[in-house]
Formats: structure tokens, sequence, C-alpha cells
């Protein structure tokens, strides 16, 4: 039994993070797999979410030479709709400047938009603690239990069931009247304009919705960890979303739910041989090898399996946008 | 202190509009947004630098003896030159592996996601290879020289090594223009950016405009990439901090137009270096996402669009 308690407690870990993973693939996936609007700045609306719900939930620092001076110490429940509101509206933002124009130009508006975000938690120290972050955000439970197989196996049901709610919620969207004009207009705009339904303004409220969606991903690592830093929000994890959703198959719910678990037991098995491998000198070295790994897995899937794993088979996997 | 910031952000512009010029030319050529052409102006760098270690070393080694006033000597410019053809070989072969296929099969969109996994890639294997400290090409100390004395506007000054970069910069401007509109290569390569069914039809050799459009991006890039390291120093973000920069002068140039490009490319530099004194130097990357942003609110299609979208 004894043997089998590390076990456990690394299960519970990794399952926690996959449907952590899982819940921010979603949320690319209404905007990508049904709307065909393509975020490369995903890391930064899951950095709006966690920031958001840490603010609101954690004390300012304490003691002589605290650097962070704005927190609030409200109930985690209202950092989880903060988190999740404030990633939206940041999502509306971005969507306004950048969603009437050429698609490609969204990609890099919200490409600007995660360096911007970046920057920010970066230097503005009196809000995000610079480069040290935030520490000792409030996790749900009793604190006696931090860090044992108990905390993480609770927060695993947690996690499962937000993620269950995100994907029924998602499903029925998907199957109502708004999700039925969303794959018109991927499909066919002209057409959709000609029944006329306003593209620009489903598009922005899938957008908005997906963002929100990766705000409350990020909201609910926060709250896992503890701890948030800028270097959390990297486009690493941007692309490793990516990667999560194109092997998993855009458009299909649950491809965005089984890519994310396959990439994620992907990279930790990587990342646990790599570290085996290498010398432990060259460890950092390792850790961008890892990356290189994961990228050519995405460009490989893109090349001879473009649906992914759970894809809709007779649904085209590259929705196309006539200019406009 | 006007003077000042004008010629920073002029030398930093020049780097951006080298950078922007193959971003906008396969951008109109194979009509996606290319986020690997970052890790282009970062390998262009590091290559230089390997290539440097090598002539330094066939010239038996030691330091490099500078040229005139500059910090570098003969053995930095064969470097750059070699640099900027091994980085146009990895453009190749990256299209050949990765490019070209997926535009045989997919739409445009699915290219930028490649490109996009392609740059995270090509960045963290140049980490790998090279290590993620600082590096340099020269040690060699530099004074800058007054140009415009302190009681006009400010006074200017600019070191020999600025200057250099500034003037490179405007040659290779003005020789592919001048290649574009008077070569018949450079026309070939303007008729399939208007129209490639087109172009094909007059017998003009599709495929080998695209591969000579790949070779001129990446040597700008690498050229780019060479002066960021020479006025700065080299580290493996080098591509990937003025990918956004690079974009925004794109599309402020209008997408597809070279002149656009460089105009474009001048414009973010003086933003990024009006923005020092405004909003502080640890908030300068963001000048070019405010540029960015306010081009797609005005006029999307840049200020020197070749053809209406």
């Amino acid at each position: 039994m004894s043997e089998l308690l590390p076990v456990l407690s690394y299960a519970t870990f990794f399952l926690v993070f996959a449907s952590i993973f899982a819940t921010m693939a979603l949320g690319l996936n209404l905007q990508w797999g049904y709307t065909g609007l393509f975020n490369v700045g995903v890391a930064g609306f899951v950095a709006v979410g966690a920031y958001a719900s840490a603010l609101l939930t954690t004390p300012p620092d304490a003691g002589p030479g605290a650097v962070r001076v704005v927190g609030l110490g409200l109930p985690i429940v209202v950092g989880w709709i903060g988190g999740t509101a404030a990633a939206g509206l940041v999502a509306a933002a971005v969507g306004f400047a950048a969603l009437r124009l050429r698609h490609d130009y969204l990609a890099i508006a919200t490409f600007g938009i995660a360096v911007v975000i970046q920057l920010v938690a970066l230097n503005a120290q009196k809000l995000t603690g610079g480069p040290f972050g935030i520490q000792f955000i409030p996790k749900p439970f009793d604190s006696e239990l931090d860090g044992s197989l108990a905390f993480n196996a609770l927060y695993l049901a947690l996690t499962l069931a937000a993620l269950a709610c995100v994907y029924a919620g998602l499903q029925r969207l998907a199957a109502s009247p708004w999700g039925r004009v969303l794959r018109a207009i991927r499909e066919d705009e002209t057409a959709a304009e000609a029944l006329g339904k306003r593209a620009f303004a489903f598009r922005l409220q899938s957008f908005a919705i997906g963002g929100a969606i990766m705000g409350f991903g990020g909201a609910l690592y926060a709250h896992f960890v503890g701890y948030i830093a800028p270097e959390d929000f990297l486009p690493i994890l941007t692309f490793q979303i990516w990667t999560m959703l194109i092997v998993g198959g855009a458009g299909s719910n649950r491809g965005a739910i089984v890519g994310a678990a396959v990439v994620w037991a992907i990279w930790t098995i990587a990342g646990n041989g790599l570290r085996e491998l290498i010398p432990p000198a060259d460890q950092a070295r390792a850790a961008s090898l890892q990356i290189v790994l994961v990228g050519v897995l995405l460009a490989a899937m893109l090349l001879w399996r473009p649906n992914g794993l759970l894809g809709p088979r007779l649904s085209r996997s590259s929705p196309k946008r006539p200019p406009t | 202190m006007i003077l000042q910031i004008i010629a920073d952000g002029l030398i930093v512009g020049s780097t951006i509009a080298l950078g922007a010029i193959g971003l906008t030319m396969t951008y109109s050529l194979l009509r996606f947004a290319n986020f690997a052409h970052g890790e282009f102006i970062a390998w262009g760098a590091y290559l230089a630098l390997t290539f440097l270690g090598f002539f330094i070393a066939l010239g038996g080694g030691g330091a490099m003896a500078p040229l005139g006033p500059f910090s570098f000597g003969w053995q930095l410019l064969a470097a750059l030159v070699a640099g900027a053809i091994a980085t146009a070989l990895l453009a190749l072969v990256l299209d050949w592996l990765l490019f070209d296929r997926l535009s045989a099969q997919g739409s445009a969109i699915v290219l930028t996601i490649a490109s996009f996994g392609a740059a995270l890639a090509l960045r963290n294997f140049l980490q790998f290879v090279y290590g993620s400290l600082p590096a340099y090409y020269t040690r060699e100390l530099q004074i800058a020289i007054h140009i415009v004395p302190r009681d006009v506007g400010g006074g200017l000054r600019a070191t020999p090594d600025q200057l250099f970069v500034l003037g490179l910069a405007l040659v290779l401007v003005v020789g592919l223009h001048l290649f574009l509109q008077r070569t018949t290569a450079g026309r070939a390569m303007r008729a399939v950016a208007h129209n490639p069914a087109l172009a094909r039809v007059t017998g003009i050799d599709v495929a080998s405009v695209v591969r000579w459009t790949w070779i001129l991006g990446a040597i700008l890039a690498a050229v780019a990439g060479t002066f960021a390291g020479l006025v700065g120093q080299l580290r493996p973000q080098i591509g990937f901090d003025l990918l956004l920069p690079l974009f925004a002068a794109a599309i402020l140039g209008g997408i597809g137009s070279v002149p656009g490009a460089v105009i474009g490319g001048l414009i973010v530099g003086l933003a990024e270096s009006a923005a020092v004194p405004l909003i502080g130097a640890e908030y300068r990357a963001a000048a070019a996402f405010g540029v960015l942003i306010a081009i797609l609110l005005v006029r999307p299609q840049g200020l020197f669009a070749e053809r209406a979208k």
C-alpha cells in the first residue's frame, strides 16, 4: 500500500492538469473548431483568468518590502467568476478590433495581446508581483490537506466536474440554433449572411465565450498550484493547447478532451525520458528538446492526419472563409 | 533628445524593415502569415556567429582586427554572407518539408498553424544548440561619435556600427527595389503575387518564383538578425521579440508592398523609441502592438496597399 501512494498521488496530479488543459482546449475548439477563428494568444487569455482570479482572492503581500499592493481576499468562487469574465472581456475587445478583417489578422492581433499581457505581468509589479508572481493563492478545502493525496483527489473531482459542465454546455450550444449558425458561417459565410445572420456578431460572441473558458482554465490552474508567475503563460502554453486540439481533432469536443490527455501524457513521458537520458548538467537544454519533439508531433499530425484522432469525418478539417 | 530618439528609432527601424520585407513578400506570394519568419532572423544571427568563429580561426585565430572605425573585421562581413546563405537553405528545407506539402492540401490558416509550431521548434532547437546565455560578435568597445552637437535639438550621437547598419540596410532596400522593378525575375515575382493563375498561364515558373522568394526573405532576415546582434546582443529570443514589430510593420505598410514594409518598419522603430520616454523602456514592445491595433481599426489595408482586398 505504501509504495502505491506516490503513484496514486502522481496519477491524480497528472489528471488534474489533464482536465485543466482539456477545459482550455474546449475553449479553443469553440473558437477554431466551430467558428474557424485562429487564436495565437491562448496563453494570454489563460493568464488573464489566472491573474484576475488570484488578485480577487489573495490578500496583498504583507510586511516590509512587500511588492504587490493589490489584492482583495474574496472567496474563491468570486475569483473563478471574475477570472472567467475578465478573460471574456479581453477576448471581446481584441475580437472587436480584428474580427472584421482577414482571418490571419486575428492571428496576429491575438499574438500581440499575449505579448502585451506577458509584459504587464512582468512589469506591473504593484499589481502582478512582477517576475516573482503571486504567491499563497488560496486553495479550496481545508488548509491542512494542502499538498496531500486527499487534496489532489478532491481538486480532481472539482476540475472533472468543471470540465463536465463546460463540455455539456458546449455540446448544447453546438446543437442549438446558435451553434448551427456558427457552422454555417464557417462553411459558407456569404450564404449565412444572405439568410440574415450577422457573421461578425456571431464570431465575436464565439470568440468571447471561448476566451472566457480559457480564463476559467487559468483560474482552475491558479488555485491548484497556489502560485502563478509570468513564465507559466509563455507561448509554449498556446502551442500545447493547439497541439492538443489538433491531435484530438478540431471540431469535436470529445476530441479536444482526448487530445488534451494524450498530448499531456506524451509531454510528461518525453520530459521524464529526456531527464533520464540527458546528464543533469544539460537539463535546461533538454527542456527545449521536449518542445521540439512536440512541435514535430504537431507538424506530422497536420501533414498525415489533419482530422486528428476524433475529428469530424465529413466536415473539412480546414474551415475556409472567403476573403472579406 | 528628440534627435536622439529619432536616430535610435531609425536604427531599430532599419532592422525591423529588413525583416518585414521578407515577411510581406512571403505573405503576399504564399498567402499566409509566417510566424516562423522571426526564427530565420534568430538562426541567421547565430549561424553568422558560428561562421565568424570559423573565419577567425581561418585567419590564424586570435582577436579580430577591426576595420577602420568599426568594432568588427572582414571576418564578420564574410560571416554575414555565409550566415545569410545558410539561412536561405534553412528556409528552403522548411518549405520543402512543411509548407509546400501543406499548401498542396490545406488552406492558408493550416499553414499559419504549422508555421507557429515550426517557430517554436526552431527557436527551442536553437536554444538547445547554442544555450540561452547572451552572446556577442565582438567584445570591442565602441565610442559613440557626436554627429550633431548637444546644443542643437539635444544633440545626436551614434556609434560607427550603428551608421554601418543604417547604411547597409539602405543599400539592400534600394537594391531590392530595383531588382523587383527592373529585372525579369523581379517582375515575375510581382506577377505571381498579383495573380498566380494568370502568371502560370503566361509561362512563369511559379515554383521557382516561390523558391526565390524564400531565399530573398531568408537572406534579408539573416542580415536583420546579424544587425540586431551587432548593435545589441545575441539571444535565442531575438527573433521572437522582433515578430510583433515585423507583423505591425508589414500590415502598416500594406501586405505585399516592399516600400510599405520599409516605411512601416521605420515607423514602428520610431514608435518603439518614442515609447521609451513616454511609457518606460520595459513597455517598449507594447508600442508595436499599439501601432498594430491602430492600423487595424483605422486603415486595415495598410498605408500602401498594392491591391484591394
